[in-house]
């Protein structure tokens, strides 16, 4: 019976952290506009137009400033804050809720390798140890000068929600399927010298701030970026196999039947 | 007798570019959005409670119930502006049909939003995608786009005097926003938190509004319904569970990826569509829906995958994730791993939850890395029966899914890891300790 590894960081022996490390506070945030220019600012503008209450453009926003900077920095929870009439304190809580928001700059690149039961047990606790050692990081650890090209954060990550594609890793969000530890070193490697390997699903990739502007809601090229296949083989395999047997839903009617009478009211 | 793969879903995906608008309307796209537009909107509620379609997020509740509930007329919680919110946040370990779903057939999920809306009275949605499934947002988006330019959406939709507005809104990773009080709270720009229930979405969602929270699957059913009427559904799957269902097979089988079945399909068809166990080494253990459903084992080869029928066997259909596990597979790891999950997940609102999680990892790692106890499995047992039914939402019940039913079915595994250990094998260690006792 194989016993395959923990996720590696989890196993170790059981204590406190050594040091509480405190952030220091914002003395001077300074001029903020600086960084997020005027085209930012009118994005901004646009997502928070989007909604009912400005509020709910909060998470958009942290995206932006994501895009903007490579991390959610204090500027950029100030900028989020200003924005939307928040406190700093506001908008930190909600920052350091979500995995997706980086606290330290990250590389071109983000790297995230499905490690939950199911990549694992096919493969995906070996896939991130080989990417752990070949860069010489750890998780949310960045391989070179964050921003520069080549620069790879790393992270194990939760179900990515493609079982059936088992173990995947995305690169900035886009899927890269069916891997083995040899080609995720392959791909790694291309990254490192600057390449752009192809998605096996989705748009051809961009870099990790690119990716975050897409989440924010702001698409510099839809009409491009919208294509890549229309589906894996994998998610066609049930379609195909009831149509080379001749299978099929029973068939609807010809005209779309009445509608229910109207309920009584009560 | 109905075929064994029955695609409604899935029935456009080989179509070429099936996500762009072309496709879509050239296979009968928007037909159900005119025909639905013709009917008085509780019409159209009648029709989808008719139907029977439970809802596919992992609760079953029936949706056109859950529609009902919303408050009408133009005083009182009626008059407040009412909302729709799509759970896209598919992130429950081995549940991946939403994203397949998204990115080859956007438009079936737009348009039964809009159906829904024009049925619930609501003039702006939102469609929350977790954040790492990039690509489904931009065909979403880009759906979006089409469908206004058509006009399908925006103001005064295809002259109807219906107005509406849908929102694709990214998420940013965090599992807990499956939780639809949790979603909404981050919907909010706030801490995806649950919300203690009641008020329940229904009259207090949104913005403290009327909202109806459904799961992608669901909402893409409704333009079928609405062209098939709901006998033609009920001609699939079982009187109390109508209705196709995609079932997600990942693991070790041959072919994984989804087929859409009836309701009520069985383990072992599924295997056999799916090419049966890899390699053929034997199964051992697998979920019917997901992490937080019970497992099962070849015992279960036989349970109709229906809502009743799994829940009957001691499980949950929850979201017909199926994953397959071999004889290879340790099942105190797996069910470490699955743990780790929970632990990660678990937002920290409420303390059975936050510090159970974090308690049974510890137990769980000790196990597997040959330092446990012999009262480490009564110790998790009674962990769970802490966290289950105490915890502020079904986050916490779910984690206790894998270990419990584990136990249940494997016990054996996890005294034998226990008994391996050198303490135990080295009795004299044992004389040690006790000496030293003394």
């Amino acid at each position: 019976m194989t016993l395959p590894e923990g996720t590696p960081e989890s196993y170790g022996p059981i204590s406190g952290p050594d040091e509480v490390v405190r952030e220091p506070a914002v003395e001077d945030a300074g001029p903020v506009v600086e960084k997020f220019d005027e085209l930012t600012r009118q994005r901004t503008k646009e997502i928070i137009a989007r909604y009912p209450q400005p509020r709910s453009a909060l998470l958009p926003l942290l995206h932006l400033v994501q895009s903007v900077e490579g991390y959610v920095s204090q500027d950029g929870i100030r900028y989020c804050a200003d924005a939307l009439d928040l406190t700093t304190a506001e908008v930190s809580a909600v920052a350091t809720f979500y995995t997706m928001y980086k606290r330290s700059p990250c590389g071109q690149h983000l790297v995230s390798v499905c490690t939950n039961t199911l990549c694992a047990a096919l493969g995906g606790d070996e896939i991130y140890q080989r990417l752990s050692e070949k860069l010489g990081v750890g998780h949310e650890e960045t391989a070179g000068e964050p921003g520069t090209e080549g620069s790879i954060t790393l992270e194990h990550a939760e179900c990515l929600a493609a079982c059936d594609f088992a173990p995947v890793l995305q690169v900035n969000y886009e899927y890269f399927d069916n891997q083995t530890p040899e080609k995720a070193e392959e791909l790694v490697e291309a990254l490192q010298r600057g390449e752009k390997p192809h998605p096996t699903r989705g748009a051809p990739l961009t870099d990790f701030r690119t990716a975050e502007l897409e989440l924010a809601g702001i698409f510099p090229d839809l009409d491009s970026s919208v294509e890549g296949p229309t589906a894996a083989p994998e998610s066609l395999r049930g379609a195909q196999l009831a149509s080379e047997r001749g299978w099929t839903a029973p068939a609807m009617p010809d005209t779309p039947p009445a509608f229910p009478a109207l309920p009584e009211k009560n | 007798m109905v075929d064994q793969l029955t695609p409604v879903l899935t029935r456009r995906w080989q179509s070429p570019r099936s996500w762009s608008i072309d496709t879509y309307e050239q296979l009968e796209g928007y037909q159900a959005l005119r025909h639905a537009l013709t009917a008085h909107p509780d019409q159209i509620i009648q029709l989808v409670k008719d139907s029977g379609l439970r809802g596919r997020g992992g609760a079953g509740f029936p949706t056109g119930m859950k529609w009902s509930f919303i408050p009408q007329g133009p005083t009182g919680p009626g008059a407040k502006p009412k909302y729709l919110v799509v759970n896209a946040d598919e992130g429950e370990p081995g549940t991946c049909k939403d994203i397949p779903t998204m990115m080859a057939d956007p438009h079936a999920l737009i348009e039964g939003c809009i159906i829904t809306c024009y049925a619930i009275r609501a003039n702006f949605c939102a469609i929350y995608v977790r954040g790492e499934a990039l690509h489904c947002i931009r065909r979403l988006r880009k759906a979006v786009d089409e469908a206004r330019a058509k006009g399908y959406l925006g103001p005064n939709i295809l002259g109807s005097g219906f107005d509406l507005e849908i929102v694709v809104h990214a998420g940013a990773g965090a599992y807990i926003c499956g939780e639809e009080t949790a979603l909404l709270d981050s919907l909010e720009g706030r801490r995806g938190q649950p919300r203690l229930k009641p008020p329940f979405p229904a009259t207090s969602g949104l913005y403290a509004s009327p909202t109806v929270v459904n799961n992608v699957e669901t909402i893409a059913s409704v333009p079928a319904i609405v062209m098939g009427g709901s006998d033609w559904f009920r001609s699939m799957g079982t009187e109390k569970s109508p209705g196709p269902k995609i079932y997600s097979i990942s693991g070790h089988v041959e072919r994984p990826g989804q087929y859409e079945a009836p309701l009520g399909t069985t383990l072992r068809q599924l295997l056999e569509l799916a090419g049966g166990m890899k390699d053929g080494i034997p199964l051992k253990f697998w979920t019917p829906g997901g992490s937080s459903t019970p497992i099962f084992t070849a015992e279960h080869l036989d349970v109709p995958l229906d809502f009743e029928g799994a829940a009957a066997a001691g499980s949950m259909l929850g979201t017909t994730a199926v994953q397959v596990f071999n004889e290879t597979v340790s099942v105190p790891w797996a069910v470490m791993k699955w743990t780790e999950f929970y632990k990660h997940e678990s937002c920290g609102k409420c303390t059975p939850c936050r510090e159970g999680t974090y308690w049974l990892v510890q137990i769980l790692e000790r196990m597997v890395h040959g330092q446990g106890t012999e009262a480490d499995v009564e110790t998790m047992l009674d962990i769970c029966d802490n966290i289950l039914g105490r915890s502020f939402c079904a986050l916490g019940d779910g984690a206790t899914s894998p270990i419990t039913s584990a136990i249940k079915y494997f016990r054996q595994e996890f005294l034998d890891l226990i008994a391996e250990q050198p303490g135990v094998k080295r009795p004299e260690q044992l004389d040690d300790l006790v000496g030293a006792k003394a």
